[in-house]
């Protein structure tokens, strides 16, 4: 539960699921549903950005962003995950991932902290899980009250 | 791979890349001991080292060549062309196998027994059955550079084995000929790994970006203590970016050192003797650019050595010297580089041009007619489109010049075509000279910002409610008039989906994307801003609207807009493959487009059609001020009468308050209006009539977006409603001039007939030359005559030279109505005896031409303003 694990330790790969390593993940919000990202996957957490739209992109693509000079593809995630839009005047928070090669930015709620999860404690996805989820879910976690969903960040860019 | 084997590969890679060029000279001056020596050396130090690597296979070809170099040192064996060519294929194994060696740090499996052979039997004297003898076929007079064989001159600090495009610095490119001057003092150069060099432009890119972003904020502040430094820390950035971009540049031969081989390989497959002419190959260009047009270079060199140029035979019966020549030229123009491939080889043939794409079907024979030759010729970049007939093995002309093209086109460059039968062919291209960093427009639609590359813009134009130009709608499709021209708009907010409302004003930006010039209306124009084009991320890559997108000065990030992907979306550019030289003389306007349509519907039935030229204007007007003047409509236009037809055929005056949709034929003071029901659309469409449904005032019907459509005959109703108006208009009483039109055409005759009556002269069209002086013949006088170049049976330049003979007409003025108005055909009109020489179409030059000529003759023209 410590956050300078953002420093990323040369640790090997916690991004590849059922690793014998306990997995580090940065937890965020999307609608209420509590989610987890891999740590190793993430580049940079960014508070609220100005967002240029880009008109006929997927509905996914929230538009580019401006990060130290390079230019990030933000991807929302409510759309991305197929919830309710964001209430207006509540602006998301950046998780900066990296992708072949390309920054993309997560766009979720709320970021929270970096957990250690266990392997062992995760369980597979639920039958009934929805379809959209399926494809990113890489397992559920049971947080005290609240279940986490550990998102796949490959499968997330994979826009439809 | 061990640092051995790496200096190995850089070493050899160096030597090969000069052996080429070395062995061409050498075949061209047999005894120049000095080259001999150099390639001697190279391939001996080649097996030299191989030995000493473990590289046996490699040292078994070297040794092979090195045998047969040695006896040619020596004395004991001629140097021959056959013999060149076993050692160029020898050497071509070489490279083979130090390729496969980079790849994989060993020697790929394979045997050379093919290559040694020959090889071995010229050593041992006999003569080699490779390779038919050839003579020279390179005949260039610019040598070519050889850096020094030996990598000792240069302060080694090669860290990678660095690409060999790279490695060619050298600014002294000493002529091997006289081999004395090539030691020399060592040349002031280091090799870089390309890649360093590509990560300083970034940097530097990034520099600019940031220094903008300053110069911004400092911009908003005043009297800041920063502002002194700033501008010193811009002026360094500027100079900094110039100085980085040098070091991308390099000379364009790097491009060119494969094509004397490639040219020497055709011209022994082809059995042509063909010269190759370099010029300018010291013009320098950014080698991201270079990259691009290698290929497309290689390509075109192809097409010219295979068709372009004739057998030796072929060029003996057209009086042409054996050898044929293909020159390549390259120049600096205004912030591009113009590189120029030319044959004097048999050119275009025009005919099989205009056949095959009859064939297929590309365009109708009336829009052929109204072609000019060049804009036939561009027909060749189209998709799939061969003249050749016979695809070779080497190249099938057409078959990749639209590939040609795209490429170009995508870095923002542009190909032109020049030829002539029996003379050549010339293919220009034009490129920026770097795709860094560029200049661009920075414009708002939608509440968003974009950028627009500048240097497809050509002007801007501001338009809005107030006097100055408006954007008018024709049905739903905006268009502005522009200088007499109709320039197509495309609003960038719909186009990208953006809501907002059109403000007050609004701007066009005009643009041009091959010959095809639109307007983008955007609602704010601002700032134009240096940019430095980044690609967009691969998920964003199926947006075409797009070329990339940058950072701007106030760190904001904006999408780059692509003004070729926005004609693509819109159709406008659906005939990319024809444009041509209306950009160059745009004041011509002499092309036709696959005819420009102004769909209408009047009366029952079809919708109806009328070509958009002969429109003048497009009028909305209140009921009330329609008037009857005797048994006709007329409404008081531009502070004269202008009669009213109905096409349903009886005229009434609409419902008060209602208005009424006129087409306005003529201009000036005589007009006539053609009342409608509403105008539907402008499209343009191939104009395939079918007379089967014939009937008075139509010239047949079309099928035109998927309908049947009517199409007028405009000839009719402006006799319809003109007879008084006509008689009017010649106030004299004094009779109108007669014209001849001799045009095979009907469908040409029925756009010029209506267009030169509404102008108030007396017009008669026959279809070919044979007609116009039978005629002559049966004594008829014309005041002029107007005639097309391209007939069948007796085409223009009989018909004049048969009128200028003798006879009544023999003083006539006869004007040559074409398709081409170059100023070569310009000058053979004038010289067949044509007083004037006027592109189709070009209403108000023919107009001109024939009141000048008219006036000559002392005869009015009936109007003092063009037709």
């Amino acid at each position: 539960m410590t956050t300078e694990t953002l420093d990323r330790p040369g640790a090997g790969q916690a991004g590849a699921p059922g690793g014998d390593a306990s997995q580090l993940v940065l937890t965020l919000t999307v609608a209420g549903q509590l989610c987890g990202v891999p740590v190793l996957a993430v580049r940079d957490v960014l508070g609220p950005q100005t967002i240029t739209r880009i008109p006929l992109a997927p509905p996914e693509v929230a538009g580019s962003l401006n990060l130290r000079g390079r230019i990030v593809t933000a991807v929302d995630l409510r759309r991305r995950l197929s919830l309710p839009p964001r209430p207006a005047g509540e602006r998301p928070m950046s998780v900066v991932v990296e992708h072949q090669g390309e920054l993309y930015s997560l766009l979720a709620d709320q970021v929270g902290e970096v957990l250690t999860l266990s392997p062992a404690e995760r369980a597979a996805n639920p039958p009934t899980l929805d379809a959209s989820w399926k494809e990113v879910s890489l397992g559920v976690h049971r947080l005290g009250e609240s279940l986490l969903v550990v998102l796949d960040v490959e499968c997330l860019m994979r826009l439809s | 791979m061990d640092d051995l084997l790496a200096d190995f590969l850089i070493e050899t890679n160096e030597g090969l890349q000069s052996l080429d060029g070395a062995l061409l000279s050498l075949e061209r001056n047999p005894g120049d001991a000095s080259v001999l020596g150099e390639v001697f050396r190279t391939i001996h130090t080649i097996k030299g080292t191989c030995g000493f690597l473990g590289l046996p296979r490699l040292e078994r070809v070297a040794h092979a060549g090195e045998n047969v170099l040695g006896c040619w040192r020596e004395g004991s064996l001629a140097v021959t062309p056959g013999g060149i060519s076993l050692i160029l294929t020898a050497v071509d194994r070489i490279k083979l196998i130090v390729a496969g060696l980079e790849n994989a740090g060993i020697e790929p499996a394979g045997d050379d027994g093919d290559i040694i052979e020959p090889l071995d039997a010229a050593f041992r004297g006999e003569t080699p059955q490779a390779a038919p003898a050839v003579e020279a076929p390179s005949r260039s007079p610019a040598p070519v550079p050889h850096p020094a064989p030996s990598p000792a001159p240069f302060l080694g600090l090669a860290t990678a084995p660095a690409p060999p495009a790279a490695s060619d610095p050298a600014p002294t490119p000493a002529p091997v000929a006289d081999s004395v001057a090539v030691v020399a003092a060592a040349p002031q150069t280091i090799r870089v790994a390309v890649d360093v060099l590509e990560d300083l432009m970034v940097l530097v890119s990034e520099l600019v970006l940031t220094r903008n972003q300053l110069l911004q904020l400092a911009r908003s502040a005043s009297n800041s203590p920063f502002t002194v430094p700033l501008q010193r820390l811009s002026q360094i950035t500027s100079d900094l970016q110039d100085g980085v971009m040098k070091t991308r540049m390099q000379p364009i031969g790097s491009a060119w050192q494969k094509l004397p081989r490639l040219v020497r390989d055709l011209s022994n497959d082809l059995g042509k003797k063909i010269a190759l002419d370099m010029i300018g190959e010291t013009t320098e260009l950014d080698r991201q650019v270079m990259e691009f047009i290698k290929d497309p270079l290689t390509h075109m060199v192809r097409n010219s050595a295979d068709h372009g140029l004739e057998t030796p035979d072929e060029r003996r019966a057209a009086g042409k010297p054996e050898t044929g020549r293909i020159t390549l030229n390259a120049y600096h123009q205004g912030g591009h580089i113009v590189l120029e491939i030319g044959d004097d080889g048999r050119g275009l043939a025009v005919g099989k041009i205009r056949e095959k794409v009859l064939r297929q079907g590309l365009a109708t024979e009336a829009e052929l007619a109204a072609m000019s030759e060049s804009e036939i010729q561009r027909f060749i970049f189209r998709a799939g489109f061969s003249t050749a007939a016979a695809v070779t093995s080497v190249s099938g002309r057409g078959v990749g010049m639209d590939v040609v093209k795209t490429n170009l086109e995508r870095i923002g460059g542009i190909v032109e075509l020049r030829s002539r039968e029996g003379r050549g062919t010339t293919f220009t291209i034009k490129i920026p000279l770097t795709l860094a960093i560029a200049a661009a427009l920075i414009v708002e639609s939608g509440g968003e910002r974009f950028a627009i590359p500048q240097n497809g813009v050509l002007e801007l134009v501001r338009v809005g409610n107030g006097d100055g130009p408006k954007v008018e709608m024709i049905k739903s499709a905006p268009v502005l008039r522009l200088r007499d021209r109709l320039l197509p708009l495309v609003p960038l907010a719909p186009l990208l989906q953006l809501d907002g409302e059109p403000g007050e004003t609004s701007f066009v930006v005009v643009t041009q994307v091959g010959s095809q010039v639109f307007g983008i209306v955007v609602d704010r124009v601002f700032d134009t801003e240096e940019i430095v084009v980044k690609p967009v991320a691969p998920i964003l890559r199926d947006l075409t609207m797009f070329s990339g997108n940058t950072i701007l000065g106030d760190g904001s990030v904006i999408m780059i807009l692509d003004p070729n992907g926005i004609a693509r979306a819109t159709g406008l550019s659906i005939d990319a493959g024809r444009e041509n030289e209306a950009a160059a003389k745009p004041q011509r306007g002499a092309t036709v487009e696959r005819t420009a349509l102004l769909l209408f519907r009047a009366g029952e039935g079809a919708p109806k059609a009328v070509p958009l030229g002969l429109i003048a204007r497009l009028e909305d007007l209140p009921a009330e001020r329609i008037e009857h003047a005797g048994d006709k409509l007329v409404v008081q236009y531009r502070g004269r009468l202008m009669p009213l037809v109905a096409l349903s055929g009886f005229a009434s005056i609409p419902t008060a308050g209602s208005r009424q949709a006129v087409l306005v034929f003529g201009d000036g003071a005589h007009a006539m209006g053609l009342m409608v029901d509403e105008i539907l659309d402008v499209m343009e469409a191939p104009l395939v009539i079918d007379r089967g449904g014939e009937r008075p005032g139509f010239l047949g019907s079309a099928v035109i977006a998927e309908r049947v459509t009517e199409i007028l005959d405009c000839a009719y109703w402006l006799r319809l409603g003109g007879e008084d108006w006509f008689n009017q208009a010649a106030t004299a009483k004094q009779a109108l001039p007669r014209i001849l039109l001799v045009e095979d055409s009907a469908f040409f005759r029925n756009l010029v007939v209506p267009a030169l009556s509404a102008a108030g002269y007396n017009v008669m069209g026959v279809p070919h030359g044979r007609e116009a002086l039978r005629l002559r013949e049966a004594g008829e006088m014309f005041d002029a005559i107007i005639s097309d170049i391209n007939m069948p049976e007796m085409d223009g330049f009989q018909l004049v030279r048969a009128i200028r003979d003798g006879g009544p007409w023999a003083d006539l003025p006869v004007i040559a109505l074409s398709g081409r108005a170059e100023p070569a055909d310009v000058e053979a009109g004038r010289r067949a005896g044509f007083t004037d020489y006027v592109a189709k179409f070009d209403r108000h030059a023919l107009g001109g031409s024939l009141a000048q000529a008219l006036e000559l003759r002392g005869i009015t023209a009936p109007l003092d303003c063009p037709v």
